[in-house]
């Protein structure tokens, strides 16, 4: 089997002496996606984060395409460039145009002329609907575009691995559809990625691999109707009976 | 309505195709405001009219009218001292020149230093808020005495004299500490969620500082800095007290020279002509980032 894009080994994270994960321990192969639910405070978005290294782990490892990320003297910026994260609240840079948003990573970062950028976000803008978009301004878009154009813009730089937090919990429902398939596009094309989300129903969809967490610990991993359909754990069947109550499945 | 504004696009905001005629109910609407704007326009006329002239008449019939329009209303004494505080006020415009754009540049270095986080710039972060805090809370004018009569005062030799760069340096000491705090809370107020992203798409921190954070905070802070640019231009005239001659300087010699006051009347309509235009566009730009930080929301 060939070297899986991510590997997190029994990462340990706290906000002073409140424990937000522990013992976290998985594996991502590549081509694959691993979806991440559990209730609201259970620490997904920190994982997210950590793995990003936007948050500083406490032990632990991981291990991006066989590098050691959390070395010490790794290269954070360099890191970076090879993880793309789309936000719950979209971040889109609201004083640049929609197509310079796209631009501003693969121009400054990776040093590519601002008309092969250019070119190459249109034909992304293109593929997912958005042409018209492109000179506007982020606020004049509804938040279902919003949020496609901040996952172009992250895919753009083209990542080696996706990290997706909650990309539709501040959306309509009527909005969340378009989101969910322009990922389910990026997985058909081979993106690998990691997810963490309330929709049931796109996690089964999407998931090589579901992971419950709960306080902060896997509880339960396994493939989506192993997780979603026949859960072992107590509280896993509880989480997922309160989502059922909810209507989300 | 005449004016095809965005305010008042009640009219229709979304085209849902096909030739669209006001009802009738929307004519008669339409006709009802319009009759009440000019019903409106014609109160504020009047009064106006009533208000203004009748101070203008309550001063112009007082007892000490005439004396006092001798003393401060001599035009054609003011005509012709004009040349001379114009020359000077072209000193006032140089000094603001040179000393806005040295404040620009020292400003925003300190309200970097300040508000970055690099344990190497730590002494920069301890000088820079005990300068701020020194210099926002000192009097300018003891400021341009300390820097223009003590520096001479030392004797070194190479140190310059000249009382109109010891009085620039003296402004530029005292409005960069405020320019500083005005960009460094512009900085603050960008959310720390758009650093993040920026970062996560690799910028560097200067890269996402240059092309993401300080963007949109210079636009927040883009009315109070025009603000102060307004004060600076007055704040010029008291670099006179050194003996530079400037626009205020010049109005005082040729005020002692002749026992009247116009020369400082004509100096002071020469300083509004200025001031007033900028004043008036500092309030659009102001009124122009609350509008569109109100389409933004909190995004
Ligand atoms: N910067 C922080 N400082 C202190 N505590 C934090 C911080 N960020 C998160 N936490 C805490 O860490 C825990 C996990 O938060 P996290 O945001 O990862 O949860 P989540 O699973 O993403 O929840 P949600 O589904 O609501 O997004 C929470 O208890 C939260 O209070
Ligand atoms: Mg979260």
């Amino acid at each position: 089997m060939s070297q899986p894009v991510l590997e997190v080994k029994q990462l340990r994270k706290s906000y002073g002496s409140e424990v937000v994960l522990e013992d976290i321990s998985f594996t991502v192969p590549v081509h694959t996606a691993t979806v991440f639910i559990g209730s609201s405070g259970s620490g997904k978005s920190t994982l997210l984060r950590c793995i990003n290294l936007l948050d500083q782990i406490d032990d632990g490892s991981i291990v991006l395409d066989g590098e050691d990320i959390t070395a010490v003297g790794a290269d954070v910026d360099k890191v970076r460039r090879k993880l793309g994260i789309v936000f719950q609240s979209f971040n889109l840079f609201p004083h640049m145009k929609v197509i310079d948003n796209i631009t501003l990573a693969p121009m400054k970062v990776q040093g590519i002329s601002r008309e092969l950028a250019r070119e190459n976000a249109y034909k992304l803008l293109d593929r997912f609907g958005l042409h018209d978009k492109a000179e506007n301004y982020p606020d004049r878009l509804s938040g279902g575009q919003q949020q496609r154009v901040a996952i172009i813009r992250s895919i753009a730089v083209a990542p080696r691995l996706l990290l997706l937090d909650e990309i539709t919990s501040a959306l309509d429902p009527v909005l969340v559809n378009e989101v969910l398939s322009t990922v389910r596009d990026l997985k058909i094309e081979g993106m690998t990625m990691v997810l963490a989300t309330h929709e049931m129903g796109f996690a089964k969809q999407v998931a090589d691999e579901v992971c419950f967490l709960h306080h902060g610990k896997i509880l339960e991993w396994g493939t989506p109707s192993q997780i979603l359909e026949a859960p072992k754990q107590p509280e896993t069947k509880e989480f997922l009976k309160r989502v059922h109550e909810a209507g989300r499945l | 309505m005449g004016r095809p504004s965005e305010s008042d696009s009640g009219a229709a905001p979304y085209n849902f195709g096909g030739d669209w005629v006001p009802s009738q109910l929307e004519i008669a609407r339409r006709a009802a405001r319009k009759t009440r704007n000019f019903r409106n326009s014609i109160i504020a006329v009047a009064s106006s009219i009533v208000v203004i002239g009748g101070l203008a008449l309550i001063a112009v019939t007082s007892p000490g009218w005439k004396s006092l329009s001798d003393t401060f209303f001599a035009w054609a004494y003011g005509v012709e001292v004009l040349p001379k505080i114009i020359l000077g006020f072209g000193t006032n415009i140089t000094l603001t020149l040179i000393a806005s754009t040295c404040v620009a540049i020292l400003g925003l270095s300190i309200a970097l230093i300040r508000t970055s986080r690099s344990p190497a710039l730590a002494p920069f972060r301890i000088l820079a808020t005990l300068y701020v805090d020194v210099f926002r809370g000192i009097p300018m004018l003891l400021v341009i005495l300390l820097v223009g009569f003590g520096i001479p005062a030392l004797r070194i030799q190479g140190l310059t004299n000249n009382v109109l760069i010891l009085g620039t340096i003296a402004v530029i000491i005292t409005y960069t500490a405020y320019v500083a705090e005005v960009i460094r809370s512009g900085i603050l107020t960008i959310h720390p969620s758009q650093r993040a992203a920026a970062r996560s798409l690799g910028l560097s921190h200067f890269q996402s500082l240059r092309y993401v954070v300080l963007p949109q905070a210079f636009r927040r802070v883009t009315p109070p800095l025009l603000n102060d640019l307004v004060a600076l231009i007055k704040d010029t005239g008291l670099v006179s007290i050194l003996g530079v001659t400037d626009a205020v300087r010049a109005a005082q010699i040729a005020s002692s020279r002749s026992f009247n006051y116009t020369p400082y009347v004509m100096a002071a309509i020469i300083f509004l002509l200025v001031t007033i235009p900028l004043t008036r566009f500092t309030d659009r730009t102001l009124r122009r980032s609350i509008e569109r930080q109100n389409a933004t929301g909190v995004a």
